[in-house]
């Protein structure tokens, strides 16, 4: 019932589970033993940026356009190359759509024969 | 109960149908009394497939005949084929009917209160009945003139759905995107339609099954039925209308647009094993699906993490993880005519790919909740413009990892278990594919983990710190299709065995699809 039991493939999700509460376990024990005497909104939590302003928290979020900006950077190519056939125009879709229905004939033509 | 039984396949297609047009009705008595009978008749529609899903499971095949003197007549006297409109309904037609009926039953109580204050409500819930039974119809039709009605009738419903929100340009433009797409592959599935009706004259899948003989004529049908199902079912490169479309759906209608999809898929399979499975070089067609999955998977994923619209990231999401599906089920049908690889990977990669389909419309249907949710408090669907949204909006955020963490195979959602069944059994057929395909899952947390960030994390931004959590229904909603997401990882092999299983052997036993109608006739 819990296992997906295959020649080569076992996948119980309760060891699963179980690995998950004693690492939970053990992050929970890691914490407690931190120190708890700081003191709050003074330079012990403040955010030290190599001696610079700060901003506030609102304007620290990154925004998505600039998560992963290496590997968009590195795979320009790639995406000038996806991102050409996506034309937002209906007609263009059709035009893919005869196509790739032509050669899906022709493999079967030739498959069949 | 056994006249239940025996009628369920044509209740379950007829009630939704009759519920559609009743709705407007009652809809002019107030929203309550609209919404009592729709949720009402809803249920009732979901103990008859409960009922057919439990008697397909002991007993196998049911027919049912219209206009017959007994329901499973599907041949009458004194003929040799099947002249009447029949239902054919297995364990790959159960399948989808439960996967449909879950995602609708979601999808409805969803959009209670998402639709709360909205005009064209009635409207809205019509269209919906009306494509939860072209869904049904076209699961359990066993005719392919009716499997083209069916799909006109969802494409209809379909792009009228999709363009509700008449007051965004976007909207009525993914709609008209929709139905032209929906219309030319439709006539291109009409056309096919009439190459074999031309040939043997017969309309019944079984029929056709039995006396095709896999000439020209019949490879050029094939290939337009392929052409038209894979670009329903957004596979690339026929995709582009998708993320166009499930974009501006609202609501709960994006769910059930995808499922609609996801029929597609189901009548791709079914035409390439069912009808054309006994005759043809399975090998060639199943690289060719195997081919349309890995560019799906991989042109997917890759458009989704450049995405900043959080609804066409998890489209094109959609796109990729149809691609798991394709490639599954593809490993299977190249080895369909070996019965030593079939059993040894072949049927578990079909498995895996059947499995991924009930898990994808779960979690993807979960999480473009989630982003309907966003957008109904913030009122965008920009990332750029979100943060700290978790602080405010603590179930959409946590429905919001429990999706993300299953899209992206993380035990122990149910993703995991589907993907973990395809690594294993691709790996055997040709490791290259199973490796693409660990890398796609890859690049399918690290866009989640990108969505995650820009829109929860963070401190609140100064617009969005008096956003409310959503209204209950949207949460009950949600709730059903997080907990079948868990469920179904926790207890994968309980679904693979009484629901993936049965629904694979349905597939691959050609003969026994065909002999339910044709019996014992020459």
């Amino acid at each position: 019932m819990y296992i997906l039991n295959y020649q080569y493939a076992v996948w119980s999700p309760l060891i699963w589970l179980v690995s998950l509460a004693v690492v939970s376990i053990m992050v929970f024990i890691w914490r407690s033993r931190g120190r708890k005497s700081y003191k709050e909104a003074t330079a012990q939590t403040d955010v030290f940026l190599s001696g610079a302003k700060v901003p506030p928290e609102e304007e620290r979020h990154v925004k998505a356009d600039n998560i992963y900006w290496g590997f968009f950077e590195s795979l320009k190519g790639l995406y000038r190359w996806m991102m050409k056939p996506h034309t937002g125009i209906v007609n263009d879709y059709l035009l893919w759509f005869v196509v790739v229905s032509a050669i899906a004939i022709l493999i079967f033509f030739v498959a069949g024969s | 109960m056994e006249f239940l039984i025996t009628n369920s396949p044509a209740l379950i297609v007829a009630i939704p149908l009759v519920v559609a047009f009743i709705i407007p009705l009652i809809g002019r008595t107030g929203d309550k009394a609209r919404n009592t009978f729709m949720l009402a008749a809803f249920a009732l529609i979901s103990f008859l497939v409960a009922i057919l899903a439990v008697n397909i499971h002991s007993v196998g095949i049911r027919i049912y005949t219209f206009g017959a003197t007994t329901a499973d007549l599907a041949v009458p006297e004194h003929f040799i084929v099947p002249v009447r409109i029949i239902f054919e309904v297995d364990a790959m037609s159960m399948f989808m009917g439960i996967v449909v009926t879950t995602v609708t039953l979601a999808a409805l109580i969803y959009s209670l209160q998402f639709l709360k204050g909205q005009p064209r409500q009635a409207r809205f819930y019509s269209l919906m009945m009306l494509l939860y039974a072209a869904m049904m119809g076209l699961a359990f039709t066993g005719d392919m003139f009716n499997l083209f009605v069916f799909l006109e009738i969802a494409s209809i419903a379909g792009a009228a759905l999709a363009a509700y929100r008449t007051n965004l340009a976007d909207a009525v433009e993914g709609g008209f995107k929709y139905i032209v797409i929906s219309a030319i592959s439709a006539l291109m599935v009409l056309f096919a339609i009439g190459i074999l009706y031309s040939e043997y004259d017969v309309l019944s899948m079984a029929a056709i099954a039995h006396f095709i003989q896999y000439t020209h004529l019949d490879m050029i049908a094939l290939g337009l039925l392929g052409g038209a199902f894979v670009i329903k079912l957004a596979g690339v490169p026929l995709h582009m209308w998708a993320p166009d479309t499930y974009t501006v759906a609202p609501a709960g209608s994006t769910p059930m647009i995808l499922a609609a999809s996801y029929m597609s898929m189901y009548a791709l399979y079914r035409v390439t094993f069912t009808i054309y499975g006994g005759f043809i070089d399975t090998t060639a067609i199943g690289w060719a699906v195997i081919i349309v999955g890995l560019l799906s998977m991989f042109v997917g994923v890759m458009m989704a993490v450049h995405q900043t619209d959080i609804k066409r990231m998890m489209a094109y999401h959609a796109i990729s993880q149809g691609g798991y599906m394709l490639l599954g089920v593809g490993v299977g049908l190249a080895v369909l005519a070996d019965p030593v690889a079939l059993r040894a990977f072949g049927q578990a990669a079909m498995e895996g790919g059947i499995f991924h389909l009930i898990n994808h419309v779960f979690y993807k249907a979960l999480l473009f909740m989630t982003a309907e949710a966003i957008f109904l408090r913030i009122g965008t669907r920009d990332t750029n413009k979100m943060g700290g949204l978790a602080r405010n909006m603590k179930w959409t955020a946590g429905f919001f990892i429990i999706g993300a963490l299953a899209i992206a195979g993380i035990p122990p959602f149910n993703g995991f278990a589907s993907k973990l069944l395809i690594y294993e059994s691709v790996l055997k057929f040709n490791p290259v594919l199973a490796i693409i395909a660990m890398f796609v899952s890859l690049v399918t947390l690290a866009s989640f983990a990108k969505v995650f960030y820009s829109a929860f994390t963070g401190a609140p931004m100064p617009a969005y710190k008096q956003v409310k959590e959503v209204p209950k229904s949207l949460i009950i909603g949600m709730s059903i299709l997080a907990v079948l997401c868990i469920f179904f990882g926790l207890f994968p092999g309980l679904i693979v065995n009484n629901i993936v299983a049965p629904a694979t052997n349905a597939l691959i036993n050609h003969a026994g699809y065909v002999n339910a109608v044709m019996g014992a006739v020459p």
